[in-house]
């Protein structure tokens, strides 16, 4: 069989249904073989859109999402979205084609070398030497990718190597990696002194990152934290892992945070870190982190735990797996639940003293967070919701109260700007039968907006709110409280028309600039089959509250 | 499902956290599997990380499909805990020993090139003879010594030789393996 073709096989044995990519030169072989697949290729408009297609594939669906670029420029535009998928624990496999083995180091025509480029980005990486590597490497590729801590794997294809004939047996059975073997079970000695850790803590609060998210562990979470009447806050990559609306829920921590779950971290005596690894955008000033509390830390990798702040109780496991231990375990030891009385009525406190609030306009402008409030009103609070970064981002974490896990996929750890559109293309194709909504922000859109052509020529009827305030907002706003309002390069100036630019790519635009036709517009939108863009104008000039200033502790926000 | 003595009290004043700095230089001996790449990754790894490597030595073992890598880091500098955890991260980092200088073996050898006129050389002949080190070469001007050792001994060479006109030196950096246990 041609090597190209085993490829194939060995992808359709991987349970693939679509990939997302991009022709050239050096991978002609590839798509050879890809016009005789069983699988769907969703042929994008640039390749960085072909990685963040695979990453909102894989985040809305759990499963394993593809990526083709050819050699050259072709896989060095996928470089963002394998550092994005690397930061956000995203499993992913990039396929790119590399130039013939004779060219390589010859700075042949369309050569780079990917797997040196890509290296600190990775989760691990091939560079296929002989043809008879190709199956075997993938199915390496997809186990690396989805088990342990998952990421993004790169496998890289020389072009003549895909046109050879090779001896192909399907390949059963768990791949033969002896330097790689995830610890999922937990220690359960551990396990049991955290178990006493929680039934002696005072002013406990549970802390949840993506790592429940990516382990399917919301269910197990929620166990957990009803097993007394556990705080708990997640990040911005676990919103979803924990019902938003929940009475136990103290909303997302960190910079953009609520006072209520920063400040209870600050006083916490046990935080109990789930799958999360915090970031700096969670600690602020790490000297002043959390000051009084000792952590159990719970993590599928174990070089996160006692990276950034020294763990006390480190537990190497799945959450999936060590939770229910954990519930079942604190459970036995019948700990008194109104030891925590007190603790509620300190965080009730925080709770009424300081509720995310924001001041409404008296007149027909639109507030952003008003939009995000809106956008949640009109999907239910139940649609799929991509986002690109900045202050969009920050105004959907705190406003769409996210109840379910992998509704609620945007770019954490990279903060990628021009990651939603490419995103909501992803998890569509994924899950035709959801609604899926991009709330873009429009400098990020219009990083991405080629990709307006990808929906309209695979029928893919997403939704792109755009929250469109003429400005690099979160960037305008640092300028304005951190570089005394010396405003730079943040004006968008004259931004295209965005209902001309939709119509242009044969999608319906819909332009909303008064607040009293928000929600019909809204409505409208989502009930026109279709790709839709509705650019709403809201204030250029909001600031999103509250925030940690950079370098700051949690107990000094401001606003 | 908990044991009965699970009841017990923890006080949470009791709890210590884990890792931090050790303070001393450790002697980390990995086995790799022997690809291309493998050497790229784990010094990738160290500048990504901010680690710095003292000594590196590579190569092969008993088993051609497996190379040793040696490096020394300064456990005073580096969270030795973090530097191993993220080594394991790398799918081809198949062991990883912190080798312990207690029950391990470790050596290294360098090439000294010193000035040796006429007046001092006989001075560095009787060096090479205290420190069992061998001449290599020889010259006019000057000697080659072959010395191998522990990295301390190295030092004291260099030390003893460098007042007379260090020309060159070259170390190869330790390589270490573990004792044998003692047999009962």
């Amino acid at each position: 069989m041609r090597a190209a073709d085993a490829l194939c096989e060995a992808l359709k044995a991987e349970g693939v249904k679509h990939v997302f990519g991009i022709p050239g030169g050096a991978s002609l072989p590839l798509y050879d073989a890809l016009y005789d697949a069983d699988f769907e290729h969703i042929q994008v408009r640039h390749e960085q859109a072909a990685g963040h297609a695979a990453e909102g594939y894989a985040k809305a669906s759990g499963n394993v999402g593809v990526a083709f670029a050819t050699s050259g420029p072709g896989a060095t535009n996928l470089i963002t979205a394998i550092a994005d998928a690397h930061m956000d624990s995203v499993p992913t496999v990039f396929i790119t084609g590399q130039v013939r083995t004779d060219l390589i180091g010859t700075d042949g025509f369309q050569e780079a070398d990917v797997t040196g480029i890509t290296m600190p980005i990775v989760k691990h990486s091939f560079l296929v030497t002989d043809p008879n590597q190709i199956p075997d490497y993938i199915h390496k590729a997809f186990h690396i990718a989805k088990t342990g801590r998952p990421g993004p794997v790169l496998v890289d294809i020389p072009q003549d190597l895909s046109k050879m004939e090779i001896d192909y047996e399907p390949i059963t059975g768990p791949p033969k990696l002896p330097g790689y073997q995830p610890n999922t079970e937990g220690n359960i000695k551990q396990i049991r002194i955290a178990a006493k850790a929680l039934a002696n803590a005072r002013r406990p609060v549970l802390y949840a990152g993506g790592g429940v998210v990516n382990a399917g562990a919301a269910e197990e979470l929620r166990e957990l934290a009803g097993s007394d009447r556990f705080p708990i806050t997640c990040t911005l990559m676990g919103l979803g892992a924990f019902p938003a609306p929940h009475e136990q829920w103290l909303g997302m921590l960190g910079m953009h945070g609520t006072r209520t779950a920063n400040y209870a971290m600050d006083e916490a005596d046990l935080i109990v870190a789930i799958g999360a690894r915090f970031d700096d955008r969670i600690t602020g000033k790490l000297s002043e982190f959390a000051p009084r509390a000792k952590f159990v830390h719970i993590d599928i990798d174990p070089a996160e735990i006692s990276k950034n702040v020294p763990a006390h109780i480190p537990i190497v496991g799945d959450v999936k797996k060590v939770l229910p231990k954990l519930t079942g375990e604190y459970r036995a030891l019948a700990a008194d639940g109104s030891r925590l009385d007190e603790w509620w009525r300190r965080i009730e406190g925080w709770r009424e003293q300081y509720p995310l609030h924001y001041e409404d306009s008296s007149d027909q402008e639109i507030k952003p967070q008003l939009m995000v409030e809106e956008m949640y009103r009109v999907t239910g609070g139940d649609a799929i919701i991509t986002s690109d970064v900045g202050q969009h981002q920050m105004w959907a974490a705190q406003y769409y109260h996210f109840s379910k896990p992998n509704r609620w996929l945007n770019s954490g750890g990279l903060g990628t700007m021009g990651f939603g559109l490419p995103a909501a293309l992803g998890a569509q194709v994924a899950m035709p039968d959801q609604q899926v909504v991009c709330l873009a922000g429009d400098g990020s859109l219009i990083m991405v907006c080629q990709e307006f052509a990808t929906a309209a020529a695979h029928d893919l009827p997403i939704k792109v709110f755009l929250m469109n305030n003429g400005h690099f907002g979160m960037v305008r706003q640092w300028q304005e409280l951190f570089w005394d309002e010396r405003y730079k390069s943040v004006a968008m100036g004259p931004s295209p028309d965005w209902v001309k630019l939709a119509e242009a790519f044969g999608w319906t635009g819909i332009l909303c600039d008064r607040k009293d036709e928000l929600a019909g517009t809204m409505q409208t939108a989502l009930e026109t089959d279709g790709p839709v863009l509705l650019d709403v104008r809201v204030s250029q000039n909001e600031n999103c509250y509250p925030m940690i200033p950079s370098g700051a502790a949690a107990r000094d926000m401001v606003g | 499902m908990a044991e009965p003595q699970a009841k017990e009290l923890l006080d949470l004043d009791d709890l210590r956290a884990e890792g931090g700095l050790t303070g001393r230089r450790h002697l980390l001996s990995l086995l790799v599997e022997n690809r291309p790449g493998v050497l790229a990754r784990i010094a990738g790894l160290f500048s990504r990380r901010g680690f710095n490597i003292d000594t590196l030595a590579v190569g092969p073992t008993e088993d051609p499909d497996i190379s040793r890598v040696t490096l020394t880091v300064d456990g005073a500098v580096h969270p030795i805990d973090q530097v191993t955890k993220q080594l394991h991260k790398l799918v081809n980092v198949l062991k990883i020993r912190d080798m312990d200088p207690g029950t391990a073996v470790a050596r290294e050898m360098a090439l000294f090139r010193i000035n040796a006129a006429a007046d001092n050389r006989a001075e560095i002949i009787e060096f090479t003879q205290i420190f069992r080190a061998h001449i290599v070469d020889v010259s006019r001007r000057s000697i080659t010594v072959e010395v191998t050792g522990t990295t301390e001994k190295i030092d004291s060479f260099e030390r003893m030789v460098r007042p007379h006109g260090l020309i060159e030196m070259a170390r190869t950096g330790e390589v270490a393996i573990a004792r044998a246990r003692p047999e009962n």
